[in-house]
């Protein structure tokens, strides 16, 4: 039996095409996923991502407990609703799920984390308390119901589908959050468009994504989700990164500090292991499209692609792949797609940000 | 669902039409299009290829996912409909018009080993259970 969200009835209103994600019946998309892609680069879209799950972390002390959980360090987040994007590792240096903390008070961490590591993160950050802090609470918030609401247009959108939500909300910064009563408003999101990501109520939920849906935000599915963040160069776990592969090798080393004094878990594997293989961004100079585990030839040995797709804002083939170290932005690698061998361009990504292309193909 | 009568079916929904100059084109069905979602990308046989009957000799791929076509039945590929290097989201938008390519039959009356409309209607309601 498929979980289900509190805008399953929403979705299936919209005709929405659902599908199982993480054992979640989940929109995939409601007609056509590169019309729904092309709403969010050029105006507003929104997505139901209530299957995601914040976690609250309470007590005397989250701070310091958060200094050992993550990789990222948390002692950057010093102004109230400050968020940090991090990978949570386990002793290894391998990835147990990337998340967003966001800081509210001394006494109260908020955690959002992926669907699929859920059950697994939980236990792990239970087991971490009950070694490093035990006096510490630890809250999944199951009846919070999540929408993102994306685009150049999402934020103006979102004033007019709630009234009274732009005076708090107008001069929030990028990674910051605010709560408004019952609701926690965070000025994040996973397509590289300016937007919001809502957590609420879920009774409340269904009445929002309406207002929305109103004020001509567009509904839109897990596909086009999936290709505003490769597009914009955000990894995904499971695909891009996960528990075999340290976040030095996974294009996330800016998101691991290294530098400070602090320890953290998984910090004396990453500095042990040597770093052998890297995430770059590949462009396809031939016609066809990219798709993860196609594997990737160059000069230096192999690779794979992550994750691959067309890209709608591009009208091209763009990728994620890891490759060996010594590959550099410009070559030329071959990837093997069914029975020949296209040619490839190594770039730097992101590929597209605020609706703009940044790679030539 | 769109699914006209006077064409032939394949289990892999493909469709197939016995034109007049005795050549057969190929396409995929509407239900296959829905299914694939928006399309961007088809690589069709080389002209002269000789295709057995279920053959994988052309590929459509979706934003989703690639997806084999195989060839209904066997013959010679005598043309490629190149509309659909630049446009492949035809494929979505009229899926019996836009066709993939042409065949010379090796043997015309395979056709008869097709489905019908009929047939094609059951099996499809009988995957969606």
């Amino acid at each position: 039996m498929l979980k289900q969200t509190p805008l399953n009835a929403k979705h299936r209103e919209a005709n929405a095409k659902l599908v199982d994600f993480s054992g979640w019946e989940m929109p995939i998309h409601y007609g056509s996923q590169i019309e729904e892609h092309h709403a969010v680069r050029r105006d507003a879209g929104m997505f139901d991502v209530s299957h995601m799950l914040p976690v609250d972390i309470k007590g005397e002390g989250v701070r310091a407990f958060l200094r050992q959980l993550l990789a990222n360090n948390v002692d950057k987040l010093q102004t109230t609703g400050k968020a940090l994007y991090s990978c949570m590792l386990h002793e290894g240096g391998g990835v147990v799920d990337d998340l967003i903390v966001y800081f509210m008070s001394e006494t109260w961490f908020r955690l959002v984390v992926n669907a699929g590591c859920a059950d697994k993160d939980i236990a792990w950050m239970a087991a971490q308390r009950d070694r490093y802090a035990p006096g510490l609470e630890i809250i999944p918030c199951r009846d919070l119901a999540m929408i993102a609401v994306q685009g150049p247009n999402a934020a103006a959108k979102f004033w007019q589908a709630l009234p009274g939500s732009e005076g708090p909300t107008r001069s929030m910064r990028p990674f910051t959050a605010v709560v408004i009563g019952s609701m926690f408003v965070a000025r994040t999101g996973y397509t590289g468009e300016d937007g919001f990501e809502i957590m609420l109520p879920a009774k409340a939920a269904p009445y929002l994504w309406q207002a929305l849906l109103e004020a001509g935000v567009k509904p839109c599915g897990l596909g086009a989700r999936d290709t505003l963040r490769l597009e914009a160069g955000m990894n995904l776990f499971g695909q891009d990164m996960d528990e075999k592969v340290t976040p030095l090798e996974s294009g996330l080393a800016w998101t691991v500090d290294l530098a400070s004094e602090r320890d953290f878990i998984g910090k004396a594997a990453l500095l042990e292991r040597p770093i052998e293989k890297q995430l770059v961004g590949l462009v396809l100079k031939d016609r066809g499209v990219l798709r993860g585990h196609q594997r990737v030839f160059m000069a230096q040995g192999a690779g794979e692609v992550t994750s691959g797709t067309f890209s709608p804002t591009l009208n091209g083939a763009i990728a994620l792949a890891r490759v060996p170290a010594g590959v550099k932005v410009g070559d030329t690698v071959e990837v093997a797609i069914r029975d020949k061998q296209l040619q490839a361009r190594v770039v730097k990504y992101p590929f597209v940000r605020n609706g703009k292309a940044l790679i030539d193909l | 669902m769109n699914i006209p009568n006077d064409l032939k079916y394949t289990l892999s929904h493909e469709w197939a039409r016995l034109e007049a100059d005795g050549s057969v084109t190929v396409g995929i069905t509407d239900h296959a299009q829905e299914l694939l979602g928006d399309m961007v990308f088809v690589e069709n046989p080389v002209l002269g290829r000789q295709l057995k009957a279920s053959e994988e000799c052309a590929v459509v791929e979706s934003v989703k996912a690639a997806s084999d076509v195989y060839a209904p039945i066997a013959g010679e590929v005598i043309a490629a409909n190149g509309d659909l290097e630049a446009n492949p989201d035809l494929l979505n938008k009229d899926p019996y018009g836009a066709w993939l390519f042409k065949v010379k039959p090796a043997d015309a009356s395979d056709l008869n080993g097709l489905l019908d409309a009929a047939a094609y209607q059951s099996h499809v309601d009988s995957e969606a259970h």
